[in-house]
């Protein structure tokens, strides 16, 4: 192997500074919240105490933030399911180029770079005039949706950009049906891309904040509830629960890669049978 | 019926979940805003009206043009960073990492924060930045200041920087995506050729990673233009955005002039995304 430049070293240093400003505010904060029962909003430590994550789970002052929560998951595993099956039939539906289907997608990529607040207060305005009261499981979901919907018909479209249409010509040949075709030869290829598309769809909704603040009614999502806390919270008991719903996203990625590295793995363990003879 | 027409029907009926979604959440509130920027407010309600009123009245301040020029000011600053950083990383692991996986898992740790929450990664700024922060406590350790610096916090420039600390990564996938797409065999001809590292990446990289660039600064661009909860947070509600002049009428229930704000702000993105979009072609690039 060539030796390495001169410029490998200087963008290996950049990359680690890039890293760095990535993450260290993150982790800032991640050893901030074990500040003392003294201590303030930056350093230094007075101590070293659970005394915040305690204050967190017990005081109610700092509002509901374990209804925030609960609805939050909820409407992350609502809206994953929703961007997973939506975004796949769309992504079957433009193989098929169909009349309409340019305009279509160029309404798909504008609903991604609309800014949020219009979606906020445009769905505000609806259900403000149609007499309906804003709930965080219609008017909050369908807003999400337009923001994780895009994503997920993009990726959609980076699969079967690589999908070889030979298999479903072979199943074809066979005489599979057309849903016989998607069910046990299409969706089981693009399996572990659906993986990507759930990742996107819950961790997308669990953080999203502008598209639902106008949408989401009387009860809060999480980052609506952190957000509140950022006006009228100035002890480090914020931090406390930035690190645990960091430490939440965090497990909640790892699960999706490890699930894709997993099947990666038992497809490439049992998904050729190649030199096995007949 | 044809081959064609029946895979219209199959199309549409496909993609009907979608059109349905796109239709209720996006076409329909845009069309509400647009019919809501004409009405008029009293002071008790909103009331439908076909006037100019609100148009006039944001046109005719110059608030209005102040705060646009602000926003386009944050828009190409942050571009230009994020453009300078993300070619830069993406660089760096498209054509310095010579193993797949560690290419895999530096892209990942790359992307990763895209995951997490938006408002968490702004807050995590404030231990950094405030009087009492650790840049100023470093900044005075070193004797290069006197006194804390007050600008680091709740300035312009904390703006600039959580902008940065967001929507990095927005140019970093979109550009490494199409340097992982250039034949390697054009830059050993580069080599072969006589041209210099620097030179293969002026006249050989750059020129193919456009496409890839021009999707980061669609991206870059529309999310700092529409923002409003970054400067509001970051500024200490001390700098002004269009999309803080929509939220704070919204406060005041000042619905029709919000909406007349956000149809111009929709305007502005849409003829820049149309300007943009004359250089590449999207679905090709996935």
């Amino acid at each position: 192997m060539e030796p390495r430049p001169r410029s490998f070293w200087v963008l290996t240093a950049f990359f680690c500074l890039f890293v760095l400003f990535l993450y260290g505010p993150t982790v800032t904060i991640g050893i901030l919240s074990f500040q003392g029962e003294s201590g303030g909003l930056t350093f230094p430590m007075r101590g070293v105490s659970l005394h915040w994550f305690r204050e967190l789970f017990q005081q109610q002052q700092v509002g509901d933030i374990w209804g925030a929560f609960r609805r939050s998951f909820s409407l992350g595993l609502m809206v994953m399911v929703t961007t997973v099956v939506v975004s796949v039939m769309a992504g079957l539906a433009f193989r098929k180029r169909f009349a309409g289907a340019g305009v279509l997608f160029y309404v798909t990529i504008a609903s991604l770079v609309i800014p949020s607040i219009l979606i906020s207060l445009g769905v505000g305005l609806i259900f403000g005039q149609a007499g309906l009261t804003v709930h965080w499981a219609t008017s909050g979901f369908g807003s999400q949706l337009t923001w994780t919907l895009p994503f997920g018909l993009l990726i959609m479209f980076a699969v079967f950009n690589r999908f070889d249409p030979s298999y479903e010509e072979a199943a074809r040949d066979q005489g599979a049906s057309p849903w016989q075709t998607v069910r046990h030869v299409v969706l089981p290829i693009i399996a572990p891309s659906l993986i990507g598309v759930a990742l996107f769809g819950f961790t997308l909704s669990y953080d999203e904040f502008a598209r639902t603040l106008l949408t989401a009614g009387s009860y809060n999502t999480l980052p609506l509830e952190i957000f509140g806390m950022t006006t009228n919270v100035t002890t480090p008991v914020i931090y406390a629960l930035g690190t645990l719903t960091t430490l939440f996203s965090f497990l909640i990625i790892g699960v999706f890669l490890l699930t894709v590295w997993m099947l990666a793995r038992r497809r490439a363990r049992l998904g050729s049978d190649a030199g096995k003879g007949v | 019926m044809t081959t064609v027409a029946r895979g219209t029907v199959t199309g549409w009926l496909l993609a009907s979940p979608l059109v349905v979604v796109l239709a209720g959440f996006l076409v329909l509130p845009i069309i509400t805003i647009v019919v809501v920027s004409f009405w008029q407010t009293t002071e008790f309600a909103i009331v439908p009206a076909f006037s100019f009123e609100n148009y006039e009245f944001l046109f005719g301040s110059a608030v209005t043009w102040k705060v646009f020029a602000a926003t386009f000011r944050y828009a190409v600053i942050t571009w230009a960073l994020t453009l300078g950083i993300g070619f830069t990383v993406a660089y760096y692991l498209a054509f310095h990492i010579r193993s797949q996986n560690v290419q895999i898992a530096l892209f990942l740790l790359c992307t990763i924060p895209f995951w997490t929450s938006n408002i968490i990664r702004m807050i995590s700024w404030i231990p950094f930045l405030g009087r009492n922060g650790i840049a100023n406590q470093t900044l005075l350790d070193w004797g290069l200041i006197d006194e804390p610096v007050e600008w680091l916090l709740y300035s312009d420039f904390s703006v600039i920087l959580a902008f940065v600390h967001l929507y990095t990564l927005f140019m970093v996938v979109p550009i490494f995506n199409t340097m992982m797409r250039i034949d390697r065999n054009l830059l050993e001809a580069a080599r072969d050729g006589g041209a210099t590292g620097f030179q293969t990446l002026v006249h050989v990289i750059l020129p193919l990673t456009k496409p890839g660039i021009m999707i980061g600064t669609i991206f870059v661009l529309t999310l700092v233009m529409g923002d409003f909860i970054t400067v509001r947070f970051m500024s200490g509600s001390q700098s002004a955005n269009v999309g803080r002049l929509i939220s704070n009428d919204i406060g005041l229930l000042q619905y029709p002039s919000a909406s007349a704000t956000a149809v111009v702000l929709l305007c502005t993105v849409l003829i820049m995304i149309a300007i943009l979009l004359r250089f590449v072609n999207i679905r090709k690039e996935l």
